[in-house]
């Protein structure tokens, strides 16, 4: 009893003069996130410089695949574990609309631009949703097999529905979002009407029509690493996947892929704070979110993995891959070269029609 | 009458004996307790939390409960919008909830009804504040004592309450509203929401005197203040409000909610959207379940939906038939194997043994991406096939993301799930019968199917209910190599899960489940004896 008194009075003591410097906030935190590679650039970019600035712990959990459905779980319990989650944009929104994420200020509450920009400018558009700080910006896009695909490359998106020039299998995600917008581009739709046809019925069985075509020649894939295997091991000749995935397979395990940046479909990735944090903990959070996304940090992550940041002021201080020495610019999704034809998600848009089209989707599937 | 058996202290030996029963009763559950308390903690009370959620549908009347209750008598059949009295009950409904933040909440939920329904609320929530800005304009522009922010406070407020306030150190959470009991009689809808207003203000920590009230407090004031009685022992400051108040409000044109809410999305003015709100206004709903077989609740009764959504009946009924040949195939295999660990000699039967439970403790992730490698087109087993010259080159076979990739992976992998039950009952059955039965003449066949079979035939049943049950809820392994039509209604209930965040749904699809299963216990019982199933000696 004596010793417990007396070691707590020391640790008390030896804490003291850091807590009272932190400003009330939580000197342990735990960040979920999606593990892998994209969990340790994060670490090399955000959590360690973090660690060493302030003395806080970080807790990683890779959980973000599961964290709309575990923030819930948590909620209801009344206990939220959690400090800072890593998700996706369309997480993001459910999140929100569920009040399990916190609403965020973004003028007040993340650090400005570097180029003095507000935050919100800096941001611009891809602030989609009031909870979501988004980090960086990532792409769905394609990789052909250079060996297998005939003397003329593809060079257009459509070229995963054309089985006459390249025939064999491909590798498409196994949710309508993305297929579908993709089905319509290459059925004749323009890019800017494609929301407005895949609202009707008509639309969206146009849109299946077109994936009918190429149906017996899809392998359906669930996990980012799958398109990458498929295509390393010559089951498909080319398929959809993030474009950071495909970087790792060109550049670093130097596999005979090529990228197909036509159509690119633009995501995002981001932080979320969630909802209920007690006043320490809160604090903290938005400690480490102001520090992780600002134009440094973010262009920092960038020397890591091939995922453009998200801030506009970042983009300039993008530099060389942190082992392997390249110069990074021209792998992100972001890229002027690369960027020529593009797509960024209608979140709203998804946010109300997911459901519905995912039946849909599903049930076109089993048929 | 006989006389009674007294025991030694002089109760009646029944009486007795009884109470060193029921001792002995009570001692034994206590020794259960902690068991059946953790069961019942973590196994029975989750479940059935969870099972409660595919009828539980509290949200729409908790959200919008002024709305529900204006909404009752609308026919949605009619073909036209409900009247204004309905959207001026949905804008003191959507106040309150865009406050709370629980708007969009209502709005994911009812989206899974409706298309829209989400960004719709979302946008609505947005302008709702609209309403109320024509009455707070009258009130300021009668008096700029309306501008104060204390105004409705005071008001509608006790003295004692503001005094409170004004004594409150502004930590933790403020005191708790108290209405005049006159206002709240005389002006009983603006008391209601002047109450959610400074106990919502109040529980994040800030003075609700100090900060604007809702616009819709002006809105509703504006309207009871015009038919209110003037009740008795007002302040100078309240009998202005009964008076000129009053007559000015009279004079006022107010918001139209109905207008506004049309204005900002075109939506409200359709039946659909109103028609799912009162459709699902009850605190409990079949909805899932009908959505869990394919139907939908239409304007009248249930009716089947469109068939391109049609989905769950079909992964039903999958799920059922590649179970059912799952297990068929683990008989097939597992019952030489089981055979050959039964007799084998010791040595031999334990090296066998191992070899039987090592992919057991492999991790299942591992066993089933292995299975991709070795099933793919490029895989080894097709290499093999195109190389001893079975398969051309060309027309590799598709082993993988289909039914056969599903079926044989997961054979593999509840292997062993039949071959122990059958081995442990097996090794029970004396060889000496086999003798006796060929010494009485029998072939060899005869004596296996006449004599060994049927006895072997419990370790059969407890292996295939094991196999077949734990079949029906796997998800990883039909996910990973099943491609479009090897996945089970398991993995939809996954989604639901942990995607679409439709728990609701998940649980009746779950719930469905769970009876078909208990539904097979029970024919199995019926058909076979559940005494027949041994897991053991």
């Amino acid at each position: 009893m004596k010793m417990t008194t007396k070691l707590m009075a020391t640790s008390a003591l030896v804490f003291a003069p850091l807590a009272a410097g932190a400003q009330d906030m939580a000197d342990e935190m735990t960040i979920v996130s999606w593990g892998g590679a994209y969990s340790a650039s994060q670490q090399a970019a955000y959590h360690d410089p973090y660690m060493e600035n302030t003395g806080v712990t970080i807790i990683n959990d890779e959980s973000s695949a599961e964290a709309v459905a575990k923030l819930r779980a948590m909620n209801e319990a009344g206990n939220v574990t959690w400090d800072v989650v890593d998700v996706v944009a369309s997480d993001a929104i459910r999140l929100c609309d569920e009040g399990l994420a916190m609403e965020i200020d973004a003028d007040e509450q993340l650090a400005d631009g570097d180029d003095g920009s507000k935050a919100s400018d800096d941001f611009g558009d891809l602030l989609v949703s009031d909870c979501f700080i988004p980090q960086i910006v990532y792409s769905t896009t394609v990789g052909y097999r250079t060996d297998l695909v005939g003397d003329t490359p593809p060079t257009d998106i459509c070229a995963i529905f054309d089985t006459e020039t390249y025939p064999g299998m491909r590798s498409l995600e196994k949710r309508p979002i993305g297929n579908l917008e993709w089905a319509l581009l290459c059925d004749g739709v323009a890019k800017e009407d494609i929301y407005d046809v895949l609202e009707t019925p008509e639309g969206q069985d146009q849109a299946f029509a077109k994936l009918d075509t190429v149906k017996d020649s899809v392998v359906w894939w669930t996990a980012g690493a799958d398109t990458p295997q498929l295509l390393a091991d010559g089951e498909v000749i080319m398929g959809s996947t993030y474009n950071g995935r495909l970087f790792s397979l060109i550049v670093e395990q130097e596999q005979p892929v090529e990228m197909l940046w036509d159509a690119q479909v633009f995501d995002l990735d981001g932080w979320i704070i969630p909802a209920g944090l007690s006043e320490e903990r809160e604090a903290r959070a938005l400690d480490f979110i102001k520090f992780a996304t600002d134009t440094q940090r973010l262009a920092d992550q960038a020397k890591y993995i091939a995922y453009g940041p998200a801030r506009a002021s970042s983009a300039p201080l993008v530099s060389t891959h942190a082992t392997l020495g390249i110069e990074m610019a021209p792998h992100m999704p972001t890229d002027p070269a690369n960027a020529t034809n593009t797509f960024l998600y209608n979140y709203e848009w998804w946010a109300d029609y997911r459901d519905d089209l995912d039946a849909k989707f599903q049930a076109w599937l089993s048929q | 009458m006989a006389e009674q058996v007294l025991a030694a202290d002089g109760r009646p030996l029944k009486t007795s004996l009884n109470r060193a029963l029921r001792r002995q009763k009570l001692r034994a559950l206590m020794l259960i307790a902690p068991l059946l308390l953790f069961i019942l903690l973590s196994f029975v009370m989750p479940i059935a939390d969870m099972l409660f959620r595919s009828v539980e549908n509290q949200i729409v009347g908790e959200t919008l409960p002024r709305t529900v209750v204006e909404l009752k008598d609308w026919d949605a059949t009619s073909g036209t919008e409900p009247d204004a009295a309905v959207f001026e009950a949905l804008a003191r409904d959507l106040s309150i909830a865009v406050e709370e933040k629980s708007h969009t909440r209502l709005g994911s939920r009812l989206n899974y009804e409706l298309t829209g329904i989400s960004s719709l609320f979302r946008k609505t929530g947005r302008s709702v504040d609209e309403v109320g800005e024509a009455a707070q304009d009258a009130l300021e522009a009668l008096s700029p004592a309306w501008e104060e922010r204390s105004a409705f406070g005071g008001l509608l407020g006790t003295a004692r309450w503001t005094a409170d306030l004004d004594a409150w150190d502004g930590e933790g959470t403020a005191p708790a509203f108290e209405a005049r009991p006159e206002m709240a009689a005389a002006l009983p809808e603006t008391t209601r929401l002047y109450t959610s207003f400074a106990n919502m203000v109040g529980a994040e920590g800030d003075n609700p005197l100090t900060e604007k009230q809702w616009p819709i407090v002006s809105h509703v004031f504006a309207q009871e203040i015009v038919t209110a009685e003037t009740p008795d022992g007002l302040d100078a400051f309240g009998q202005a409000v009964f008076s000129d108040v009053k007559a000015a409000m009279a004079a006022t044109t107010l918001d139209d909610p109905k207008a506004i809410f049309i204005d900002v999305d075109e939506d409200w003015g359709s039946t659909d959207v109103w028609r799912t709100i009162q459709t699902y206004s009850p605190a409990y709903t079949d909805g899932y379940f009908l959505n869990s077989i394919d139907r939908l609740k239409g304007a009248d009764g249930s009716e089947a939906r469109p068939e391109n959504e049609q989905v769950y009946v079909t992964l039903f009924i999958r799920t059922m038939i590649m179970s059912f040949t799952i297990t068929v195939s683990c008989i097939v295999l597992g019952y030489p194997i089981a055979w050959l660990l039964a007799n084998l000699p010791a040595r031999k039967a334990n090296l066998l043994m191992i070899l039987v439970l090592l992919p057991f403790w492999t991790s299942l992730l591992v066993r089933t991406s292995a299975w991709k490698v070795l099933l793919q087109q490029q895989g080894v087993i097709n290499d093999i096939l195109v190389w001893i010259g079975l398969v051309a080159d060309d027309n590799r076979l598709q082993l993988i993301n289909n039914q056969t990739g599903t079926i044989i992976a997961m054979t593999h992998i509840l292997l062993p799930f039949m071959i122990l039950p059958l081995y442990s009952v097996m090794k029970t059955i004396p060889p000496t019968y086999l003798r006796a039965a060929k010494s009485l003449g029998a072939t060899n066949w005869t004596a296996f199917w006449r004599v060994y079979f049927p006895q072997s035939i419990p370790g059969i049943g407890a292996g295939s209910i094991l196999a077949f049950i734990l079949s029906i809820g796997y998800y990883i392994t039909p996910e990973i190599v099943g491609g479009t039509k090897g996945v089970f209604i398991s993995n939809r209930i996954a989604y639901h899960i942990s995607t679409s965040l439709n728990w609701g749904l998940a649980a009746a699809l779950g719930a469905i489940l769970l009876a078909i299963v208990m539904l097979f216990y029970y024919a199995y019982d019926k058909i076979v004896g559940i005494d027949n199933v041994k897991l053991g000696g």
